[in-house]
């Protein structure tokens, strides 16, 4: 059963049922991460804010770069007038980075290796930007879909792969961070199994394995959270400054 | 017939796997949907606190602690760059007092040296007319003595006669007498005794 690798991604129940309706709401192991992730965030971010030195210390040092951080790639990529979604984007970036660190301690659990919630958070993503869009340029928004310079031949067929490619947006955005986040771990089980094994006599290759793949996944959470953010930030550029 | 199970195997090998995955534990865990509207609730609830603490309350604060620290920098830099300015400009005045007070000094040390050699050459004029007159006065003086030299020499001629003339013979001569050729005397080898 330990063998299996998919194991680690069962969500269980954690208490008591709690339903509403027909609907299980229960308190899970899921639940659990993404509160412990929402409290380190608010924890160190808080202990950040709270003391305005002129020469910071670690934590509010810490709590500044991620804000500067987080501030530049927002203004580099969606300009000035992404600045009210900074908070947003903030929040999500932070969110994603912390289940996805989170993960990688053993014998917890991955919240965004999960198809559900990174689903959920690129469709609220996706339905946001999209009435965005339509707030700030009306029908206008539409012509995000014709690009200038096309031959007239060519735009009816251009104009189907835009739309399609618009609205594979959410999936693309939901799948890339939950089949990385599942595939690394996936990974780093199965070698870990192999270790076990393969005993102390040929235990040692997949071990010194499973180490480098420690280090390339704590890269992989880092960069996926990154990914993610300025995924949303571009789709938030197209919707605010309409290029085409 | 064996070619038929061989290509049959190979295609469904994935229903084969899909199966053995499920006879095992179900599948993938992420699609099964039990928990699927927990995990949206909690998702929603988890991220929308997060969402609302750090927009209203975290962020603002660093932000402004940001802010502060900037403007503080701002505002130090400001301060250095004024008084550097200043200090300047202090630096400016300083070279220029000192730059007047040696033009002073030396425009003093001309006025004295003039004045001192002004002084030396007036006293010096006065003095040189002052010995001048000095001079004057002893030639007249030397003159007068001059002048008056032959009579006091006969007089001394006349009375160191007589002292003479009492010692040799001891007999004591009218001094009208010895007067009367000493005259005579000095009046006939006048030139030859007096003067040049």
């Amino acid at each position: 059963m330990a063998a299996n690798p998919m194991t680690q991604f069962e969500v269980y129940r954690i208490g008591p049922e709690i339903k509403i309706g027909t609907f299980d709401i229960s308190f899970t192991n899921a639940s659990l991460f993404m509160v412990i992730s929402s409290l380190a965030i608010l924890i160190i971010f808080n202990l950040g804010s709270k003391k305005n030195s002129i020469l910071p210390n670690k934590i509010q040092l810490l709590a500044e770069l991620s804000y500067s951080f987080v501030s530049k790639m927002i203004s580099d990529t969606a300009g000035s007038k992404a600045k009210p979604y900074f908070s947003f984007i903030f929040s999500l970036f932070m969110f994603v980075l912390f289940c996805n660190m989170f993960g990688m301690i053993p014998y917890t659990f991955t919240v965004t290796s999960h198809i559900i919630v990174t689903f959920v958070l690129a469709s609220f993503i996706f339905i946001g930007v999209t009435v965005i869009g339509f707030i700030k340029h009306g029908f206008g928004y539409l012509k995000l879909f014709v690009p200038s310079g096309v031959p007239v031949i060519l735009l009816p067929l251009i104009v189907v792969i835009e739309i399609i490619s618009y609205l594979s947006r959410p999936i693309s955005l939901s799948v890339r961070l939950f089949a990385n986040m599942m595939a690394g771990h996936t990974m780093m089980k199965v070698f870990g199994g192999f270790v076990i094994s393969l005993g102390i006599v040929g235990g040692w290759l997949p071990l010194s394995f499973s180490v480098a793949l420690t280090g390339l996944e704590i890269l992989v959470a880092f960069l996926q959270a990154y990914v993610f953010a300025i995924l949303t930030c571009i789709y938030l550029n197209d919707a605010l400054n309409l290029h085409h | 017939m064996i070619k038929k199970i061989f290509f049959q195997s190979i295609f469904f090998n994935f229903f084969f796997l899909k199966e053995v995955f499920a006879a095992e534990s179900g599948g993938m865990p992420q699609l099964n949907p039990e928990f699927w509207i927990s995990q949206i609730f909690w998702l929603t609830l988890t991220f929308g606190i997060l969402y609302i603490v750090l927009s209203k309350l975290i962020l603002p604060k660093i932000s402004a602690n940001l802010e502060l620290r900037k403007s503080q920098i701002q505002d130090n830099i400001e301060a250095a760059e004024k008084q550097r300015k200043d200090s300047e400009s202090k630096l400016k005045e300083y070279d220029d007092i000192i730059f007047k007070s040696k033009l002073e000094a030396k425009n003093i040390f001309k006025d004295s040296r003039e004045k001192v050699t002004k002084d030396i050459n007036n006293k010096k004029e006065t003095l040189e007319n002052q010995i001048n007159e000095e001079i004057k006065k002893a030639e007249q003086e030397i003159e007068v003595v001059k002048k008056s030299a032959p009579e006091k020499i006969n007089k001394i001629a006349i009375e160191a006669s007589s002292e003479l003339v009492k010692k040799l013979i001891g007999a004591e001569i009218n001094n009208s007498s010895i007067s009367a050729i000493v005259d005579d005397l000095s009046k006939k080898n006048g030139d030859k005794y007096y003067g040049n």
